[in-house]
């Protein structure tokens, strides 16, 4: 559901046939050219299932459906706070249900770009008003009173001239036949009692208790267990295996081969079924596999960037902006500053490995699991299992981190493959080093930069990229250029920079790639904020005045004077190396300060670092801290601490041991702020992560006038 | 498979186990508490900490077997209501995010302030170094964890 398509949407409410209740959503025919007031017997008649966000019985109960998943960013509070606050009820009356997937009752649910709230909020905000307006006019009518004179509250409400009051269950029968009405009233930002205050998540008992339940917790009767032996070179097949030792582990019930999708190409496995994690696990280390690589390349690492080295040498690259006289001003130039950045392939390494139950029985499946795209899934099963999509049923669980990485179908994919072969419930269980060493990775991306300063500013700029296109797995063409390309880099700088070229080298390798947490704004961000830092000084100016200069929307520009002011920017003392860096991401622009001394044991350290968030409208700030915090701890991992190397073509680090995490050892301190405006709502799980890797490397350089191009390094080393 | 006795959240029990099995997956597949998580399989994690004679333990590389006789507390015998000092502490600072690494984290943590019930950031770092998350909680965690030393004050003088 977003905001964009609401002229395509109707508003659409029922009565059921066990009881009354009112349930309200959204109903978005394919075909509707023209928005449409949909009553419940039109709805019969078009054989239309309702949509339901919200849910009223005639107990009272409230229940509102998340449509998206929750794993750590705060759906499962955010979406009920915009509910419960134009709906008039208590947040803690209400029951929150994760919906399961379903495109035509849900719209989109893929939890990513940071899309929940910017996307739905528009929307969630009018239904909920409009289910409040019609349980008003419920109790005018009962009372036989204007409803001017009516107001809702608490989930009840009340006739203000006489104190009456009705409770929301009392309404929903009358309610629930009323037409919804076509244009409500939203309430006023400084009216809202629940969105932007700090309200505690309503997930949180069940994390402290150990009964939340994530993929990995879902049980079934008579549920097996399997753990699977995939190729390490990640693509090629399976061409023989011996599974005798395999059946002698106790447990161990039965060996197959399986195969899941990936993207568009079929990758296969052989899976050991158990009657407990365990077993499998032990049957699988018991396999003995020969596996067909034949057309999968044996890469190194090294040769990746020796050839994206090489493909920028070589290729001018597709355009992705081209404006005024860059080639021009380059070639002529008595100076030209040049740059080279490399970012690596990196692992989600989600705390929760790769896991899903499935339970195929014939003419229907059944899937839990910690999914972050449900209504893709179940269109994907449909087909690849050969099933009406009504009998794919996708249940989201909790997900213990999702990055990007549990967006990808292959995983239920697998267990549904391995459900039908066993004709029994399947849990797949993936190990650590299976869910490190399979991708797909986030792309390492090489940027080759050149610019031109002139009269304190930037006369020409000229970023090339060579780099996988995430894209391109899922049929994005080839003959155009990496569509993000400049994510991450400010578009008022399009503005400014007259002479500016983004081209986008053509670069492939097998290797399957997918997104990662802020996906091209943070490596891209790295690239472009480091050589920003780059001109300032050659142009021998101040890198936050430099960008000022640069940045002449009045938005950024209290933006940057409030990091300017919180970080103590102009107080910096001698000894202290401060770096800054700005980046947009997902509709949020994000600066941070980073501040860095030299380390008594060798090396630098960080001192501190300071956040602004500019999101626009916003739900809850202290999700929106929690956020920037954690997507700050992920990007020091990302620039100080790890990266997928592949030797032959196969990861090399498989497991904590040696691809470090950040730990709490490593956390420097972190204060956030927010910016108050009136704008529309952007990202906020993934915006915080862009700046950290270049503010960082900009502080070192303020410290020790050495830039560092290439991530990760290590902190200790500089 | 062997008989396995022992207690685990205060009730006796037997496990019928190959005695190699980690008690994780015992704890987990055969007494069915899917509050310890599994994250890593090589002790390298914390998020499948439990108790173990009061210990804390990596559950992961822990042999069944060793558990024979003794008492296993896992997150959800932690305490009745939800309300053991640090569950308190984490749940009024919103500590968890994607909450998987949690109970570990919190398995972690109390054992942490029986020893050391005035911790200073140092010894907070020393005994959590050993909890990944990825969410990156870290800093709630640190902060959580002086609070419930303060809520198991209050506890033992009131």
């Amino acid at each position: 559901m977003d905001n964009t398509s609401l002229s395509r949407r109707n508003f659409l409410k029922t009565t059921g046939a066990a009881g009354a209740f009112l349930s309200l959503g959204f109903y978005m025919p394919a075909s509707a050219k023209q928005a449409k007031i949909v009553t419940a017997a039109e709805a019969d008649q078009f054989g239309v299932e309702l949509n339901a966000w919200i849910h009223i019985d005639q107990s009272g109960k409230v229940t509102i459906f998340n449509h998206r998943a929750e794993m750590g960013q705060g759906s499962y509070q955010a979406v009920p706070q915009i509910v419960a606050e134009e709906l008039e009820v208590n947040l803690a009356d209400a029951n929150i249900v994760s919906a399961k997937g379903n495109k035509e009752k849900y719209g989109s649910q893929i939890t990513g770009g940071s899309s929940t709230v910017r996307g739905s909020y528009k929307n969630l905000l009018k239904l909920s008003a409009t289910a409040r307006e019609m349980l008003i006019q419920a109790a005018a009518a009962k009372w036989s009173v204007d409803k001017a004179t009516c107001y809702a509250e608490g989930g009840k409400v009340f006739h203000k001239p006489s104190g009456r009051q009705m409770h929301y269950g009392e309404l929903v029968e009358a309610a629930s036949k009323l037409e919804p009405p076509k244009d409500v009233v939203l309430k006023k930002r400084a009216d809202y009692k629940l969105i932007g205050k700090p309200l505690k998540r309503m997930d949180t008992h069940l994390k402290t208790n150990g009964t939340a339940v994530f993929g990995i917790d879902k049980m079934l009767p008579g549920m097996l267990y399997a753990a699977v032996e995939r190729n390490p070179r990640m693509l090629g097949k399976v061409k023989s295996f011996d599974d005798s030792a395999a059946l002698k582990v106790p447990g161990v019930k039965k060996v197959v081969k399986i195969k899941r999708g990936v993207f568009t190409a079929y990758r296969e496995g052989v899976a050991v079924v158990a009657d407990s994690t365990w077993a499998a696990i032990q049957g699988k280390k018991a396999l003995k596999v020969q596996w067909d690589d034949s057309g999968f390349e044996h890469l190194d690492t090294e040769e990746i960037y020796k050839r994206q080295a090489k493909a920028l040498d070589t290729q001018e690259g597709l355009p992705f902006k081209k404006q005024g006289d860059v080639d021009g001003i380059l070639s002529k130039a008595s100076k030209k500053i040049e740059a080279t950045y490399e970012t690596p392939y990196q692992y989600h390494a989600c705390m929760e490995p790769l896991n899903c139950v499935a339970h195929y029985q014939g003419d229907k499946l059944q899937i839990w699991g910690p999914v972050q795209a449900p209504e893709w899934l179940q269109e994907y099963l449909s087909k690849e299992m050969g099933l009406d999509k009504k009998n794919v049923e996708v249940n989201m669980t909790f997900l213990g981190g999702g990055f990007g990485r549990k967006a990808l179908m292959d995983y239920p994919h697998e267990a549904a493959e391995i459900s039908k072969a066993m004709k029994t419930p399947i849990q797949v269980v993936w190990t650590r080093e299976d869910d490190a060493t399979q991708g797909p990775y986030r792309p390492g991306i090489t940027y080759r930069c050149e610019g031109v300063v002139k009269d304190g500013g930037i006369d020409a700029l000229k970023v090339k990229l060579a780099g996988q296109n995430i894209g391109h797995a899922s049929g994005a063409p080839k003959d155009k250029p990496n569509g993000s390309a400049s994510e991450g880099f400010l578009k008022p700088y399009a503005e400014s920079i007259k002479n500016l070229a983004i081209m986008d080298v053509p670069f492939e390798t097998p290797i399957p790639v997918i997104w990662w947490r802020s996906v091209y704004a943070s490596t891209n961000g790295f690239a472009y904020e480091s050589f920003l830092d780059e001109l300032a000084a050659e142009a021998g100016k101040d890198p936050l005045d430099f960008r000022r200069a640069h940045l002449k929307e009045e938005r950024l520009q209290k933006l940057i004077d409030k990091i300017e002011s919180v970080s103590g920017w102009k107080k910096r003392k001698k000894g202290e190396g401060f770096g800054v860096a700005i980046t947009e991401c997902f509709d949020s622009t994000v600066a941070q300060v980073v501040k860095v001394s030299k380390a008594a044991t060798g090396g630098v350290k960080i001192d501190k670092v300071w956040a602004v968030m500019d999101c626009g409208w916003y739900v809850n700030p202290d999700t929106i801290e929690a956020q920037v915090e954690g997507s700050i701890v992920m990007g020091l991992g990302a620039a100080t601490m790890h990266e997928v190397k592949f030797k032959d073509g196969i990861p090399v680090d498989n497991n904590f041991s040696t691809y470090q995490m950040p730990r709490i050892t490593d956390i420097p301190p972190i204060e956030v702020h927010i910016m108050d405006n009136d704008e529309n709502a952007g990202g906020v799980g993934e915006p915080g992560l862009p700046p950290f890797a270049p503010a960082l490397t900009n502080a070192i350089f303020d410290l020790t006038g050495k830039r560092i191009r290439k991530l990760p390094f290590n902190l200790a080393a500089v | 498979m062997t008989k396995i006795k022992l207690n685990i959240n205060n009730k006796d029990t037997v496990l019928e186990a190959d005695p190699q099995m980690p008690l994780l997956w015992a704890i987990r597949d055969l007494a069915g508490l899917k509050g310890t998580k599994y994250g890593c399989g090589v002790a390298q994690c914390g998020a499948c900490v439990v108790h173990l004679n009061g210990e804390a333990v990596r559950s992961c590389v822990t042999k069944v077997s060793r558990a024979e006789g003794k008492k296993v507390v896992t997150i959800e015998g932690l305490s009745e209501d939800n309300n053991h000092p640090v569950q308190k502490a984490w749940q009024d600072l919103d500590v968890p995010q994607c909450g998987y690494c949690h109970s570990g984290q919190i398995m972690s943590a109390v054992v942490l302030l029986r020893e050391k019930p005035d911790p200073t950031d140092q010894d907070i770092d020393d005994a959590m170094a050993g909890n990944v998350c990825r969410c990156g909680t870290y800093l709630r965690v640190r902060k959580a964890i002086h609070l419930a030393s303060e809520l198991q004050k209050t506890a033992s003088n009131g």
